[in-house]
């Protein structure tokens, strides 16, 4: 009460026979008496059913253009991972940490329809969890831009150092490297596979030092993965750059190259791989992928079918609302309904 | 019992405090300070070493600066900061932005430190802000000057902070009083002077004050050289009407009371100058003692969202704790062969992913999962209602509809946070007097000594129909009343006006009964600047209209001292009027339990008499027997009369006292007066008893007080909204039950029941009775309370029911057992009135009501006597009307006028509540939406706690991306226009029913929310997949995936809000539309800082989301999936099973087209 007090004598009020300077009106302005112009959208039926129609209208075209580009696409998909394990070892595991056991490998591709070039080459890698929190902060972002940062490992145990001098790049995503490798043959010529380019830009320009050299890489008692040639700067190391852009999810698939050469229809390739990278240990899969691509990207029917879907889902409705609007029109607005209506006001 | 202190009482001939005190001729000081009686005030610092006064009691008393602030600024830091984290949602962060800086923070602390800081931050401006204006508030107060006396016999100017306890000042004519003061004296001789005392009860009429007769010369700087005083008083406290103390003053000790108190913030009136000693200093002063927060109240909508962030803790916990053992079981099998993750290095993991002990390994998950699902709990919920109620708050202050004209005062919400509550009101409590009716009282009627005069019509006795009509002319009533243009009286009988009254057969009955309505008062004459006239200042409207209409009859009441009366008198033996002195030898004050007042005053001719008036029931038991038969049946009958008409009745009488009789009882009386001890106003009661009988009755009269206008409409709108309205009123039953029929509250074809008890004299509430004597009436009560359920079973729903009850049978229907039945008696009528009821007794039933039926109760008033039943229920709503300030002070809301109640509730209210309860369910919408989002991802990233956005991004998501929508739908938004909300009451339903803040409506967001995740993950998800992405062959990668998952959020939340609220002005669409793009300029100017700081999302939207159309088609076909089961339930809903709102939205559109 006091505050009000003091508040008041300060004020100066208690002016009941001062004449009346200013009345305590309330200014009026739309926006204090709350009354701005607006649009009051109601959801009449003519109006739902225009939306729906309007969504649909939209929405099957964009869905059959995206899925004629998904189709469009052609797309080899083979998985080498048991094939390559020759039939006499039954222990996979064994067979792949034996490094004396030459691992290459010989698969034929048939190809199902013509392939305009550029045919991207990708692995595809299956239960591997690119997205384990312990896997995606086993890196040093600034190791890899700086190279008076090399020995900022604090983030990569436990392969950060190695007899304590730093490994660059240190952490388990650059130590478990994808090493298998890709040979083509094509019509008994070999198919040059184009490297360059394959990683972002940004990647190479801000995140990868070109000052940057492997060190100390591989060294360790456990092999990882592939081994960086150690007078290559990172930020040409484009396999690495591709690797370390950690995939989504457990299936990924990641650029291997281009084939910068156009496929014929029933084409065969024959792919000379290196089988060395090892998924037996936790039953993952590995495949190779060749892909033409269009404007929406790789194969994958998902959008188009899902603007079809939300597309046909909104014509349906927008007939059954037609219908059910045609069978039991309802008068809208029809204030015999509203209670004051129906008991006028007593007095 | 009085003390068991030695000290002698003064033994005084005084006629109360109004005559002056003698000095006992024994006086010495206390040997010892009775308990609460300690303080010791040696005025003039000067004659502190004179030994003639005591040493003791000189102990420090604190100076006059006061401080009204909440923080210092050494402890504001501290104390806001607690204040803060006593928030278990703003704690609850803390602790995880502590963790955060651990190893087990998912992502980096300090985004989720900053929207903590940011959103800690905000509050704690406000609150400093809000003390900063305190504290320029308080300075100004301080540095007042004043004029205090320098010991060196003049006065000079100083700062009010600097006075001390025992000062003299001067304070001028109309200036506030510095401290507490005693009043020595002041320019008038007789040392009266007046105050206003508008700041500390509200009141505006003039207080009159006066000192002691020995310090009312002392009116000159010089005299106070030689004035040396001591004060022994009692210690600070809040009472503000009651003060004991002595003064010892020349070896002599002299009574104080609080006729000489002048309160701090109280204002010096009509008077140039006064002197006065400083007894109470800075927060030691009644106003300050008084100062104290009003209980705070929550509104029911808020004690449920407390409940809602418990269920999502349970939530978070849930799916903190699923993630965890799924964890634990990946983790373990790790290791396992066929399952070996050799590129985790199982064999060599850290501490927290050991799949070794993986128990421990799944507990630190726990903890990690707690931060990463952090944004399910609202961080910015709390500060973003708090701003929403503010700008409502403000939308009230600011409604042209309820700014009263007359009276220049806007509405105001008092408090902010109970909004959305008076959209929910389900009962309202009213007070009569004031809020009902305007409390401008107008003599209409009086009966004397058994015949009626006045022959005016009674306007609250006219039925609803009629009233309408005379609300429309209440705003010009100067135009009707150009005939006679005298505020309060409005009586037309040619039989007693101009003197005609002369030639009655009982003229001296007649003259008396002037005489008494001119004498016994209380009231001041105040000469009109403008005029010739006299206007009157009175305690309370009643007797400012009976002094007026004395006035108007030819006995002019002029001039008060504080001994005498004086009345121009019309003699109709002369045939002019003649100056008539009364000596005013006591006044017997009036108080709510006597119900009556007295004055003893002797004529010019000697004679001794004792002028009473006061409620019929009291007097009528006081009469003497040898009162005319017929004239007191009359009399009876015309206060029967009047009081059905609903006009307030007052009953007048005298008595002759004879020389002796006056004598012995002014002994009596006077020691009564003067006891200082706890009993005081108990023993002054029982003296006044005494002298108060036997008395003659001279008649009645009766005044009117209007309703005012609108009323009757409004509580009719109110009724239509299915707003239960119980009247509370101190008034008499049958004026209760007319003003209940012309306000509309009682209507024709109901059926009234009436709960009284028969023989009401011999059950007057008493404490102690036995419990013999008061089983009767209770059983009586019962009875009639079970025959009324049983009568309304019997009649069914078909006829509307009316509750009547009086205070007496109230008291035995609000103990025990009764309680329950009485309340559901009461639950049953659509109507109750309470009538002749005490201030507890309204407390009381609001409490009941409130705590039984478990609704909100709004209880509305106007005076001092309202104020524990506006404190009691939901939400107390004050008139700031005639009667002061006092219920103001007490209420949430305060408006001028009761009509202004109903766009208060019906359509503040509406807006209100379904603003809040919508930006509620929205917020939690929306955090659902987010927080599940990552939670799907976690579960495809075996369960590690890995969070599926750039961290950045995740702590902007409450504070940047999703913030200013809701604020707007918390402000803006509008189902229906004000004129629907009035139009249609029953909207009105929607908020009592708790319809848009029902756990199923609530429940159902959630899960809108969990549908829109999995829409958004699994869409998202599917679309990227594992295919190229682009033309150029690149594939998503986990910053793709996120930013295309987090534009479909941002876009789904915001269009959801678009599809939700049904009125878009520009403000909408600026920032529904501005958030969306405040993503993508974030997007862009966080991808553009360096790559040390934005990570996974440097560069991401230019180089690789922009250019690839699939991220933007499949966008669209997320956000439009993701919105149809809302848009589908919505047009089901609107189309099938319309809601009364539906259509009247409808409605409303259509007349707007066909305008």
């Amino acid at each position: 009460m006091s505050n009000q007090a003091v508040g008041s004598s300060s004020g100066g009020s208690g002016d009941g026979d001062a004449p009346r300077r200013n009345s305590r009106k309330p200014k009026y302005s739309k926006f204090t008496q709350q009354e701005l112009p607006a649009c009051k959208p109601i959801l009449t039926p003519k109006w739902v059913i225009s939306v729906f129609l309007l969504v649909g209208i939209i929405f099957v075209p964009i869905g059959l253009v995206s899925l004629m580009a998904s189709r469009k696409v052609v797309e080899i998909v083979d998985r080498y991972d048991d094939a390559c394990v020759p039939d006499n070892m039954t222990d996979k595991l064994a067979y792949i940490q034996n490094s004396t056991i030459p691992k290459t490998c010989t698969r034929t591709l048939k190809v199902p329809k013509d392939m305009k070039s550029p045919i991207f080459v990708y692995y595809q890698l299956d239960n591997f969890y690119q997205n384990h929190r312990r896997y995606v902060k086993s890196r040093s972002d600034t190791q890899l831009r700086d190279a008076n940062k090399a020995n900022d490992t604090s983030t990569c145990d436990p392969e950060g150092m190695i007899n304590g001098t730093a490994i660059v790049p240190c952490g388990l995503i650059a130590w478990s490297i994808f090493n298998d490798t890709y040979a083509f043959v094509h019509n008994s010529k070999n198919l040059t596979v184009d490297k360059k380019d394959i990683s972002w830009k940004s990647d190479r320009e801000h995140k990868f030092g070109s000052d940057v050299f492997p060190k100390n890489f591989q060294k360790g008692a456990l092999i990882g993965g592939k081994a960086l040639d150690p007078t290559i700067p990172l930020s040409q190391q484009e396999d690495l750059i591709v690797w370390m852009r950690t995939a989504a999810l457990p299936t990924f698939r990641k650029l291997y190259g281009r084939i910068l050469v156009d496929l014929k229809q029933n084409d065969t390739v024959t792919v000379t791989l290196e089988n060395n990278y090892n998924t037996y240990s936790f039953g993952g899969k590995k495949k190779l992928v060749l892909s033409t691509s269009t404007w929406l990207g790789g194969k994958n029917d998902f959008l188009g079918l899902a603007y079809l879907t939300v597309g046909g889902l909104c014509f349906f409705l927008a007939f059954a609302f037609t219908l059910l609007y045609l069978i039991k029109p309802r008068k809208l607005g029809d204030s015999n309904y509203l209670s004051w209506n129906r008991s006028p006001a007593g007095r | 019992m009085p003390p068991a202190d030695e000290r002698p009482l003064v033994e005084l001939a005084t006629a109360g405090p109004t005559a002056c005190p003698q000095p006992s001729a024994s006086c010495s000081f206390p040997s010892a300070c009775a308990p609460g009686f300690t303080r010791a005030v040696r005025c003039n610092a000067a004659g502190c070493g004179d030994s003639s006064y005591p040493a003791d009691g000189a102990a420090a008393y604190p100076g006059n600066a006061i401080s009204t602030t909440k923080y210092t600024a050494a402890s504001f830091v501290p104390k806001s900061l607690f204040e803060q984290f006593r928030r278990a949602a703003n704690c609850f962060f803390l602790v995880v932005a502590c963790v955060s800086f651990s190893p087990l923070a998912p992502y980096r602390a300090v985004s989720v430190l900053l929207p903590l800081v940011v959103v800690v931050g905000a509050a704690m401006a406000k609150e400093a802000v809000e003390d900063w204006r305190r504290k320029q508030q308080d300075i100004e107060v301080n540095n007042r000057k004043v004029e205090v006396y320098d010991g060196t016999k003049s006065f000079h100017q100083t700062e009010w902070k600097k006075l001390q306890v025992g000062d003299i000042v001067k304070v001028k004519k109309d200036e506030f009083f510095p401290a507490d003061l005693l009043l020595l004296s002041s320019s008038y001789e007789d040392g009266i002077c007046y105050v206003e005392t508008m700041n500390l009860d509200g009141e505006t009429n003039l207080k009159r004050k006066q000192s002691l007769d020995v310090t009312a010369s002392l009116n000159e700087g010089h005299s106070f050289h030689s004035f040396k005083a001591f004060i022994q008083c009692e210690d600070p406290n809040e009472k503000l009407y009651s003060f004991l103390g002595t003064l010892y003053y020349n070896e002599q000790q002299y009574p104080l009371s609080p006729q000489q108190i002048l309160l701090r913030d109280s204002k010096l009136r009509n008077t140039n100058v006064i002197y006065g000693i400083v007894i109470f200093t800075g927060h030691d002063t009644k106003v300050m003692q008084n100062a104290m927060e009003p209980p705070s109240k929550r509104s029911s909508v808020e004690r449920r969202m407390d409940k809602i962030i418990y269920l999502l803790f349970v939530i978070l916990l849930t799916i903190a704790c699923f993630g965890s053992i799924m964890f634990g079981i990946k983790t373990r099998a790790e290791l396992s062969a066929g399952n070996y993750m050799w590129y985790l290095r199982p064999d060599n993991s850290s501490i927290l992913f050991d799949p070794n002990r993986v128990s421990f390994a799944a507990f630190c998950h726990f903890l990690t999962s707690l931060m990463l699902y952090v944004c399910l709990v609202p961080i910015s919920l709390y500060i973003s209602i708090e701003i929403v109620k503010v700008l409502q708050s403000t939308f009230i202050n600011q409604d042209q509809n309820m700014y009263c004209e007359e009276s220049d005062k806007p509405a105001r919400a008092r408090t902010s946070n109970l909004n959305e509550e008076l959209g929910q009101v389900h009962t309202i409590l009213s007070d009569k007097t004031g809020t009902l009716t305007c409390n401008s009282m107008e003599f209409l009627k009086c009966s004397i000594a058994g015949v009626a005069y006045g022959n005016r019509p009674i306007e609250v006795q006219m039925p609803y129909g009629g009233i309408e009509e005379e609300c429309g002319y209440i705003g010009h009533k100067d135009a009707i009343k150009s005939v006679r243009s005298v505020k309060g009286f409005n009586f037309t009988d040619d039989r007693l006006m101009n003197g005609k009254w002369s030639n009655e057969s009982h003229r001296e009955a007649i003259e008396m009964f002037f005489r008494v309505l001119a004498v016994c008062h209380t009231a001041i004459p105040v000469a009109d600047r403008n005029s010739v006239g006299i206007s009157y200042e009175a305690e309370s409207p009643d007797e400012g209209a009976l002094v007026t209409a004395a006035s108007e009859f030819g006995f002019e009441f002029y001039h008060r001292t504080q001994t005498t009366v004086s009345v121009h008198e019309y003699e109709p033996v002369y045939g002019r009027k003649v100056d008539r002195t009364y000596k005013l030898l006591n006044t017997l004050e009036f108080s709510s339990a006597r119900k009556r007042m007295s004055v003893i005053v002797r004529t010019e001719e000697g004679q001794l008499f004792l002028f009473c008036k006061g409620a019929d029931s009291v007097i009528l038991e006081r009469l003497s027997k040898d009162n005319g038969k017929a004239c007191l049946n009359n009399t009876k009958c015309h206060i029967g009369e009047y009081s059905e008409a609903g006009l307030r009745t007052l009953a007048l009488a005298y008595r002759e006292l004879t020389e002796d009789e006056y004598v012995a009882w002014n002994m009596e009386y006077s020691a009564a007066k003067n006891s200082v001890h706890t009993d005081h106003d108990a023993a002054v009661d029982e003296a006044s008893e005494n002298i108060e009988k036997d008395l003659v009755l001279l008649g009645a009269t009766a005044v009117e007080d209007r309703l005012q206008k609108g009323v009757p409409e409004c509580i009719h709108k109110l009724a239509l909204a299915g707003i239960k309205i119980w009247i509370l009123t101190g008034d008499k039953l049958e004026t209760a039950v007319n003003i209940g029929y012309a306000c509309n509250l009682l209507r024709k074809g109901m059926e009234e029941v009436y709960i009284t008890l028969d023989n009401p004299g011999t059950n007057a509430p008493v404490e102690y009775d036995g419990e013999g004597s008061r089983m009767a009436p209770h059983e009586q009560i019962a009875r009639k309370l079970q025959d009324a359920e049983r009568q309304i079973s019997l009649k069914g729903t078909s006829t509307p029911f009316a509750l009547i009850i009086d205070g007496n049978a109230l008291t035995h229907a609000l103990t025990g057992s009764l309680k329950s039945l009485f309340l559901d008696l009461a639950v049953d009528c659509a109507s109750v009135l309470c009538c002749r009821i005490s201030p507890k007794q309204k407390a009381l039933i609001t409490r009941l009501v409130k705590t039984r039926i478990r609704k909100t109760t709004l209880a509305i008033g106007d005076g001092a006597n309202d104020v524990g039943m506006l404190q009691e229920a939901d939400i107390g709503v004050g008139i700031s009307g005639a009667e002061g300030m006092q219920a103001v002070m007490a209420s949430d809301f305060a408006i001028a006028q009761f009509r202004f109640l109903e766009r208060l509730l019906l359509v503040h209210g509406h807006w209100c509540y379904r603003r809040i309860a919508a930006m509620i369910c929205y917020f939690f919408f929306k955090n659902i939406t987010f927080g599940f989002t990552l939670f799907w991802f976690e579960a495809h990233a075996m369960f590690s706690a890995q969070p599926g956005y750039n961290d950045w991004f995740i702590s902007f998501y409450n504070v940047a991306f999703t913030s200013l929508p809701v604020i707007a739908l918390g402000v803006f938004d509008k189902d229906v226009s004000s004129r629907v909300c009035l139009e249609v009451p029953s909207l009105h339903q929607d908020g009592v029913n708790n319809l848009f803040f029902s756990w199923s409506r609530i429940l159902s967001w959630m899960l809108n929310g969990m549908c829109c995740s999995i829409i958004i993950f699994f869409g998202a998800l599917n679309a990227v997949l594992i295919q190229a992405v682009r033309q150029d062959g690149r594939v998503a990668g986990f910053d793709i995936l996120g930013v295309t998952m987090y534009t479909c959020v941002v876009w789904t939340v915001n269009c959801q809000l678009a599809l939700y609220i049904s009125y878009f002005t520009w403000i909408q669409h600026v920032v529904i539309w501005g958030s969306i793009l405040i993503w993508y300029s974030f997007l862009v100017i966080y991808g553009s800082f360096p790559a040390s700081i934005s990570t996974s999302a440097y560069h991401v939207f230019w180089e690789a989301c922009a250019s690839s159309p699939l991220y933007w088609l499949s966008t669209l076909v997320i956000v439009v999936t993701a919105l149809i089961p809302f848009f589908l339930y919505k047009i089901t809903q609107s189309l099938f099973y319309p809601q009364h709102r539906d259509q009247v939205q409808r409605t409303n559109s259509k007349e707007l087209v066909a305008q």
